[in-house]
């Protein structure tokens, strides 16, 4: 645990280095492209969101870094450098020495994550027992001193709780308690809140930035909420059908939105900024299927700029002008290339255009007539 | 928050719905009781949006559950124009509530896994509706092409053959099939990711403009219920706290409560402030056993004696909206207080 004050790092070598990681799963239907080809890099102290609705990728792509996919079934490829060591190519007694020490997950539900016949100090100590070489009293006296640190209140007769006495936002307190028990470099928490009412989603939140900073500990924040990102992270990913579709720091992306898909997101979420009935635009059809997903742009068939290109092409995430902000689209919004694709849409009347426009409900059977129709334009 | 109190219903002559002093209690292991919703009183005028808003525990479910009997409340009235359905016979009862419809929070186990779409939507007009088949065709397939599903393709499938969304669609399309006159909706987006839950709420809109509908929208999600409704009520641990205008609730907000809540929603802006040293470490307290006087101060900070005391009673501190708090956020309008 190394503590450091704020939180801008000193330049120098990134934490995790991940390039090109395919998570496919294998299945009698076909193979699965949960994760296809995904790139990035996040540096000590630096929280990175992982954002995308569900189907994205995004948990299977925390999972495969932390090697927690471990079907016989799953075919991993690409690279993971954590501090220069190659996690994917590690062996599971190696594994063992990065799990909880180095890399932790805090899990979705608190509830399914902790043991429910074991008492919560236990599975706090336990932890602490079997990766630091310490007396069961000392794991005892760090196991109070976490969980008061996350702010759990009379942590000596909580110690002896099980499970299902405590609250839900006092379970995943404990979980957060367990995953910092060792002082991980890397943090990754996979929906740490989607279980838990607004206000507890507020004081875990301000919990796990108050512990990043103090633990100077690096952290992904997957969620498909892009307001609970907004204000806590250093950078965010945008994922979409197994790839990432946009990457930029925080404040560039929400003020100078590329991708179609981030922009849609960001128009279909209702703010309370916003009048009542405001019309809210949707987003067309559903997630692909990710065994045969469409050819070239994977969003094409919802986007509402989509032109032939994308329908046979597929764009490749990358930066322009030396900026940090990259995104995979043809058509970038934005552009006046955009703007002009827009306009031949709404005058095809294509479905998906007039959703946006409209905030119509656009089932995919609707999509599925109408794309001859772009194919001739 | 006691919120106990009629000061926040209106006299129109287009009220649809009712409640009075509503009181729902479930027995609780060692005799003891569970106070889901403790004395609250409502009113919904017709083709109004009313939206209840909460926590996790706060009776808002219940309060809508109650409001269709389903089960009879333990105490109050709910009537329904001018009818009290608590005081109706069970074949009355069954009969009224055709007019009454409900949508569920689950999309997909609320459709029966083993019957065809097209069964699962004409069920109601099977009880209640024209004896002729045909008839019954053309009222499902209209309905189901209403919610965005191509008749044609969805009759003869399954459930498991839709995404949540379009499950969704399809038990609106069930709820509407009886031309309802009040639609319950309770926590219908909450499942769904948040590209679809914008085509389910703006769905709901151009429906309730086509068929004059009234809906009861409950969700927990506070930008949600402002997106949709007219007058919003908020709640915790079974009592109404505060009662306005959607938009002047959220810009003026009176009581601490809806105040917490909007402090701790996430924005979509990286630029919004957020509070990071705000450790507030209330927890709901136990409905079994809730907190004497204002149920909300144990997590309030402008709490004093009295509202340990005395139960605060809801009153009003602008047109149209009404506040059950000692020490609202708002000043009090003259005269009143």
């Amino acid at each position: 645990m190394t503590n450091t004050s704020g939180d801008n790092t000193r330049g120098g070598a990134p934490l995790l280095v991940v390039e090109n990681l395919k998570t496919h799963f294998e299945l009698p239907a076909g193979m699965v492209k949960a994760v296809d080809g995904v790139s990035f890099q996040l540096a000590p102290g630096k929280t990175l969101g992982v954002v995308g609705e569900s189907g994205s990728g995004k948990t299977v792509l925390s999972r495969s870094i932390m090697r927690l996919t471990l079907g016989k079934n799953v075919h991993t490829s690409g690279s993971v450098m954590f501090e220069g060591r190659d996690v994917l190519n590690m062996s599971l007694k190696q594994m063992q020495s990065v799990w909880g020490l180095e890399m932790a997950m805090v899990f979705q539900d608190p509830m399914t994550a902790l043991n429910p016949v074991v008492r919560v100090g236990r599975q706090v100590t336990e932890h602490i027992r079997k990766h630091l070489d310490v007396s069961k009293k000392e794991a005892q006296a760090t196991a109070l001193q976490l969980l008061r640190s996350v702010r759990i209140p009379e942590p000596e007769a909580r110690f002896s709780a099980y499970p299902h006495e405590l609250s839900g936002g006092m379970r995943q307190r404990v979980s957060i308690a367990i995953s910092l028990a060792c002082g991980p470099k890397l943090l990754f928490a996979d929906e740490p809140t989607t279980a838990l009412d607004v206000t507890v989603q507020h004081q875990i939140l301000n919990l796990l930035s108050q512990q990043r900073k103090e633990r100077h500990m690096a952290m992904i924040l997957v969620t498909h909420d892009l307001g609970v990102v907004a204000g806590r992270t250093d950078e965010i990913a945008v994922m979409y059908a197994g790839k990432v579709v946009e990457k930029a720091p925080t404040w560039m992306l929400f003020s100078k939105v590329q991708h179609p898909y981030t922009e849609a997101l960001l128009r279909s979420i209702p703010r309370t900024t916003q009048r009542n009935h405001t019309r809210l635009a949707a987003i067309a059809g559903r997630p692909p299927d990710l065994i045969n997903p469409p050819s070239g742009c994977k969003f094409s068939p919802r986007c509402p700029y989509a032109q032939e290109k994308c329908f046979e092409e597929e764009p490749q995430l990358q930066t322009t002008n030396e900026s940090e902000h990259a995104f995979a689209c043809w058509y970038p919004v934005g552009t006046p290339e955009n703007k002009e694709a827009f306009e031949r849409n709404m005058a095809a009347k294509l479905p998906q255009t007039l959703a946006v426009a409209e905030g119509k409900v656009v089932d995919e059977s609707i999509i599925e007539k109408a794309l001859p129709i772009v194919g001739a334009n | 928050m006691a919120g106990t109190g009629k000061a926040h219903l209106r006299e129109r002559v287009d009220t649809i719905m009712r409640v009075e002093d509503l009181v729902v209690e479930f027995p609780a292991p060692g005799g003891r009781k569970v106070h889901a919703v403790s004395g609250i009183s409502l009113d919904v005028a017709a083709g109004e949006t009313l939206g209840i808003v909460g926590e996790s525990g706060c009776g808002k479910s219940t309060t809508a559950k109650a409001m269709i009997q389903l089960p009879r409340p333990t105490g109050g009235t709910v009537e329904f124009k001018g009818q009290d359905l608590t005081a109706l016979l069970d074949e009355d009862l069954r009969r009224t509530r055709t007019d009454l419809q409900m949508i569920f929070q689950d999309p997909i186990s609320s459709l029966n896994p083993r019957r065809k779409i097209g069964d699962v939507v004409a069920e109601p007009l099977r009880v209640w509706g024209p004896a002729d088949g045909d008839e019954q065709k053309a009222k499902v397939d209209a309905m189901l092409d209403a919610v965005g599903i191509d008749p044609d393709v969805a009759r003869d499938k399954r459930r498991h053959e839709f995404s949540g969304g379009q499950c969704q669609r399809i038990s609106i399309a069930r709820a509407l099939v009886l031309e309802p006159q009040v639609i319950i909706c309770d926590e219908p987006v909450s499942a769904l990711d948040v590209s679809v839950q914008a085509q389910i709420l703006n769905l709901l809109e151009d429906l309730k403009a086509e068929f004059n509908l009234t809906l009861v929208f409950i969700a927990h999600d506070l930008a949600v219920v402002k997106n949709i409704s007219d007058r919003v009520v908020v709640m915790y641990l079974g009592k109404i706290c505060e009662v306005a205008e959607a938009n002047a609730l959220y810009e003026d907000p009176a009581h601490p409560y809806t105040n917490l809540l909007l402090g701790s929603s996430p924005v979509p802006d990286p630029l919004a402030v957020i509070d990071e040293d705000d450790f507030d470490e209330g927890e709901l307290p136990s409905p079994i056993d809730p907190p004497s006087g204002c149920r909300f101060r144990t997590r309030c900070d402008r709490a004093t004696d009295l509202c340990s005391r005395v139960e605060p009673q809801i009153r009003k501190v602008a047109e149209d909206h009404y506040v059950a708090c000692h020490f609202p956020l708002a000043d009090l309008p003259d005269g009143i207080g």
